[in-house]
């Protein structure tokens, strides 16, 4: 039964320009991340909450951290931090996990977006959603009094702070989604992000962990944590830290390149 | 190609014309899928080649992606994401998409609104997958099952755009395990079983049955109130001469396969008079590809079964 030609469906394939698809990719992740109730939850509220709650409790007990600064400049920028963590670890694992399980990866690999332009469209959508966190944290700290060191050195060392971050994290939450399938990724992104809420030096500066403290540098969370407050405390990149992060980045990617499946 | 030393497709040989509609059919577990896959580039062929559009899968995925189109077997989309939202996503990707509410519109996707991908029915997320398979206006697209869990309107729908793609010069190679379906669009069907060719061929050459050559067959099938009384299947074979095929389907049913000839009817139905068996009912058709199938796995089956004993 020969059907008529309508021209309709004349074959005429060809790529978008890496550029647009990437931009594309990156849009695309950051709406679904952002209309997600648990995800946003996560991004933004928790943050907040604890902000508002640590300043006005802290406040309210006198609290000590043995650092001579304000308590909101000490716990905005540690916030801003579990805020980077959030994003870059817990929400990239759960929502690259359930793609593998959904097969959204494999129908991209079908599709002329390349693999990198996929990563590349991962990191993107990470850094707006880390945008808009960073507005309302911001915000939210502004109107509790936070007076951060102004000038281009704290603008350097904050963006140097976000992409190393980002890059830790994120090559550890690729690693996590890789390995593990979706539910179980869903429950290891949430303990390790509660684990180093707690205890990671994140939020709270490493004087307020004691002799842990040294223990606790050590560690993704401990080393973003101080660069972002070195960054808005002292308005300079902390390039210890820097480097600390740099070194989880590279242990982050070789595992994550070993182990990924991409279906 | 091996699963855990099972083979899952071995030695298959086929080629796809340009612009024709190709049908790969066979039971579930055939191969059919693990062949798709490996023209897709998703696999890797542990022995032979395999060359799409003249490219190598594997090697030359870059040239090859945005010139296919592939519609998986099911999933394939964010669990949260809309319909629309998703084909737009795609189409995005490529450099001269179809426009997508026309698409959309023939496929009924309008229908899906605000609803997640998660929500969608199974027929509404295959339409959604054959609809991103397409909007890269692509030379040949792979489609795995792409009616299955579909409604009849759905089908039709669907059949009725793979037609129109093959006017239009698209190259379509699709799977099914509905017989039906490769009877009323392919040119060439092959059949598979176990990752083996079984049987290629225009689904007319195949219905015309082996070594009829031109002679067109006519298939009787008979079905009678109560069993048939022993020896009934050589009695009626003797009957209608020894060129004539007859197979005992269950013990109330036979199907008569022969030359066509206005008086294999007229023989069966005095058989039953002479041998006092009441008919039930009394078809006459042509083999259809259900009939090649049913004898080609079965017979596969037997002969396996010999090599095995």
């Amino acid at each position: 039964m020969p059907e008529a030609a309508t021209g309709m469906f004349t074959p005429k394939p060809g790529s978008a320009p890496i550029t647009r698809q990437v931009v594309a990719q990156a849009l695309m992740e950051a709406k679904l991340m952002l209309r997600n109730g648990e995800q946003l939850l996560l991004a933004v509220v928790i943050p907040v909450m604890v902000l508002i709650g640590g300043v006005t409790a802290g406040n309210a007990i006198d609290l000590d951290l043995g650092a001579d600064q304000p308590l909101v400049d000490l716990l905005t920028p540690g916030v801003l931090a579990l805020a980077i963590m959030s994003t870059s670890f817990t929400s990239l694992a759960i929502a690259t996990g359930f793609e593998r399980r959904y097969g959204v990866i494999k129908r991209l690999g079908a599709s002329p977006l390349p693999r990198i332009g996929l990563l590349a469209g991962k990191v993107l959508a990470l850094g707006c959603v880390q945008l808009v966190q960073l507005f309302i944290i911001g915000a939210v700290g502004q109107i509790l009094g936070w007076t951060p060191a102004a000038g281009f050195g704290t603008v350097l060392a904050f963006f140097l702070a976000i992409a190393m971050g980002t890059l830790a994290f994120a090559s550890l939450g690729l690693f996590v989604a890789g390995v593990l399938r979706a539910e179980a990724t869903l429950a290891a992104a949430n303990l390790i992000y509660l684990l180093l809420l707690a205890g990671g030096a994140v939020v709270l500066p490493l004087t307020a962990y004691g002799a842990y403290g040294d223990v606790a540098r050590w560690l993704p969370s401990g080393a973003l944590g101080e660069a972002v407050r070195t960054a808005f405390l002292d308005g300079v990149p902390a390039w210890r830290d820097l480097g600390v992060l740099l070194i989880w980045a590279v242990l982050g990617s070789t595992l994550t390149a070993r182990t990924f499946k991409w279906e | 190609m091996t699963y855990g030393g099972k083979r899952a497709v071995d030695g298959l040989s086929l080629s796809v014309a340009a612009g024709s509609i190709t049908a790969v059919l066979g039971p579930n577990g055939a191969g059919k899928t693990t062949t798709l896959e490996t023209c897709e580039g998703y696999r890797k062929p542990q022995q032979g080649t395999v060359r799409v559009l003249g490219l190598d899968p594997i090697a030359d995925r870059k040239q090859l992606l945005p010139r296919i189109g592939v519609m998986l077997q099911g999933q394939g989309a964010w669990s949260g994401v809309r319909a629309m939202e998703m084909l737009r996503h795609i189409s995005r990707l490529h450099a001269h998409p179809l426009d997508i509410d026309y698409l959309a519109d023939r496929l009924g996707l309008d229908e899906c609104g605000r609803t997640p991908y998660r929500r969608l029915s199974g027929g509404q997320q295959q339409r959604l997958g054959l609809a991103m398979a397409l909007v890269g206006r692509p030379e040949l697209v792979f489609v795995d099952e792409p009616t299955a869990g579909m409604d009849p309107q759905g089908r039709r729908t669907t059949w009725e755009l793979l037609r129109e793609l093959r006017a239009d010069g698209v190259t379509v190679v699709l799977t099914t395990h509905y017989l039906e379906e490769a009877e009323e669009l392919a040119d060439q069907v092959h059949i598979i079983d176990r990752g083996r060719m079984i049987a290629s061929g225009s689904p007319l050459e195949l219905t015309r049955g082996p070594g009829n050559g031109m002679s067109a067959t006519a298939t009787v099938r008979l079905v009678v109130t109560k069993p048939f009384p022993p020896g009934a299947r050589e009695s009626l074979r003797k009957a209608l001469g020894e060129d004539t095929e007859v197979v005992l389907l269950d013990e109330r049913s036979m199907r008569v396969t022969g030359k066509a000839d206005p008086t294999t009817l007229a023989k069966v139905s005095r058989w039953c008079e002479e041998n006092d068996v009441l008919p039930e009912s009394l078809t006459l058709g042509r083999r259809s590809l259900e009939d090649v199938f049913l004898d080609l796995t079965g017979e596969l089956y037997l002969t396996e079964g010999v090599e095995h004993a």
